[in-house]
């Protein structure tokens, strides 16, 4: 199993292959319309995360000793960040995912999406990814 | 495009215009939320910095005595813009929501259970939450005029919601989501014909219409300059004297008051009984100074370009296949909101921001207009007169190229 490091690492390596926004872009639409989508029963207002002018719906489980994460959105770009934030995030031990740093946001050339007063809520939703994670960490426990 | 005004000498006035964003020239089609602000205005406020910053209406010194007269001679341009009878009835604000705030806080005093407060269905929330609040606090009874799908007030339903009840009609001059300009004429007289007071909220009309405030027979009517050119954080409230002498202060302080002792206070008289504590003064000469620019290039050849702008910008727009624009009133002026079937407005908007293309998308605090649509918000290319053809070419460009990549 990878580590949230090494997938990091390889989303890097992914991005590192384009020239311009657009090609960026275009791969994150990409990968927003291959976001496992979060089972309908979830998308409940409850999971739906605040601060975003696009709807983002996140739902968390635990798989043994490893925390899943699904999610969906209305808009496709918030489903491509999500989709990246997920393929680094999902299937990993609570504790990784408290620890991780995401700094690989800025190296993909996704940096302004990272502005808290951006209104995509992309610092909602990985405060939402490390909350779960700390939740079901101390259920671990 | 005719037009009679040099828009790229215009163009000049604003340095900002020449800026890039994200690598490509900026094409800024916000208006609607804030306007951009010409040398004129900007050097208006150095000149106040660096020359006669100081406090008003209370120094004897030098200073704060040219303090005073700019900022009185400010509040006369604004009384000759909008053809107000006296200049004690134009009170400083800090902008639209302050003046809606003022009156609705205001007329708790007036009102009583049962009392009716019509506002249209086309309402900015700064302009439905006051209301709401002020209908708390009183018991009065909030009715909505509606509208139909081409952003119309219905007005034969308004002339029926009027009665001995309705105590006061807010609604918006021109709605910021639709760009629908309403009849206010009609809605001010019926109003009071059945005694309602009306304020109408202006802000989204000043940058095109030049209103005249005696010939609407308007109770209030609020502004705010950045919209207009002018600085945030200052505006006006017109409201009639007999309005202003009846309405209770809004906030304590200096400035607002005659006399003081711990028994008593006695209030200053009009304007400064709604202008408590050291106002924005650098603020509303800079006001003043925005509306002598609009009126050095005059609203007549801008609402006539803008519309031009508009036409051309609608015609363009709805030849992009899926493209539906929302508010497609009669009478609109210098908005566009819309949506491509099948696209989040979020997404184009980013796309554009990409492109260097400022436009707003989400619901424009209107959410009552969007669940009206049944749409989670619209794409709002809005415009000014330093707006050209070419900018228009660009953003109708930028949304074709948006959808390859979204659909």
């Amino acid at each position: 199993m990878a580590s949230i490091k090494d997938i990091q690492e390889e989303i890097i390596d992914e991005f590192s292959m384009f020239d311009d926004w657009m090609q960026r872009y275009e791969y994150m639409i990409e990968l927003g319309k291959s976001l496992p989508l979060i089972d309908d029963q979830y998308k409940t207002d409850d999971n739906l995360i605040k601060g975003c002018q696009s709807k983002v719906w996140v739902h968390a489980e635990l798989d043994d000793d490893k925390l899943i994460f699904t999610a969906d959105s209305d808009a496709i770009i918030t489903k491509g960040i999500i989709a990246i934030l997920i393929r680094a995030f999902s299937n990993q031990k609570p504790q990784d995912i408290i620890d991780a740093d995401t700094e690989f946001i800025d190296e993909i050339g996704l940096k302004e999406h990272l502005s808290p007063t951006r209104a995509n809520g992309l610092v909602s939703m990985i405060k939402q990814l490390k909350l779960y994670a700390v939740a079901y960490q101390t259920q671990l426990k | 495009m005719e037009t009679s005004l040099d828009i790229q000498a215009i163009r000049k006035d604003f340095p900002i215009l020449q800026r890039q964003v994200n690598g490509q020239p900026l094409v800024y089609l916000d208006n609607a939320a804030t306007s951009q602000t010409p040398d004129q205005v900007v050097n208006t406020i150095v000149d106040y910095y660096h020359g006669y910053n100081a406090n008003i209406h209370r120094g004897v010194h030098t200073l704060s005595q040219e303090a005073t007269d700019a900022y009185e001679i400010a509040r006369q341009k604004i009384q000759n813009h909008f053809n107000i009878t006296h200049s004690y009835e134009v009170i400083f604000t800090s902008g639209t929501t302050h003046g809606i705030n003022l009156v609705a806080t205001g007329f708790t005093s007036f009102l009583k259970k049962g009392d009716e407060i019509v506002v249209s269905a086309m309402e900015h929330h700064s302009n439905i939450v006051p209301w709401q609040m002020l209908c708390e606090r009183t018991g009065a009874i909030l009715k909505v005029i509606p509208m139909n799908q081409e952003g119309e007030l219905l007005m034969d339903a308004y002339h029926d919601l009027l009665s001995d009840k309705t105590k006061l009609v807010f609604c918006n001059h021109v709605s910021n989501a639709l760009g629908t300009v309403n009849p206010i004429e009609e809605i001010i007289e019926a109003a009071h014909k059945v005694g309602a007071a009306v304020l109408i909220d202006g802000a989204q009309a000043a940058a095109h219409i030049k209103p005249d405030l005696q010939a609407l027979d308007v109770d209030f009517y609020t502004v705010s300059a950045h919209k207009m050119c002018g600085p945030t954080g200052v505006g006006m409230l017109y409201g009639k004297e007999e309005w202003l002498k009846k309405l209770p202060p809004y906030q304590g302080g200096g400035e607002m008051i005659a006399e003081v002792t711990f028994e008593k206070t006695t209030y200053a008289d009009l304007p400064h009984k709604f202008e408590a504590g050291t106002p924005n003064i650098c603020g509303g000469i800079a006001f003043g100074a925005a509306l002598d620019y609009m009126n050095s290039i005059g609203f007549d050849a801008i609402a006539q370009y803008e519309d031009e702008l508009m036409q051309y910008a609608t015609e363009q727009l709805l030849s992009i296949e899926g493209l539906r624009i929302y508010g497609t009133a009669k009478h609109k002026t210098s908005v566009i909101s819309f949506n491509i079937d099948g696209i989040h407005p979020y997404d184009i908007g980013t796309i554009l921001d990409k492109l260097g293309i400022a436009v707003r998308t989400g619901h424009h605090c209107a959410q009552p207009i969007m669940d009206f649509y049944k749409i989670p918000g619209t794409v709002r290319a809005s415009f000014s007169f330093y707006n050209t053809k070419e900018e228009v070419d660009i953003l109708v460009a930028g949304v074709k190229r948006a959808k390859n990549m979204l659909v």
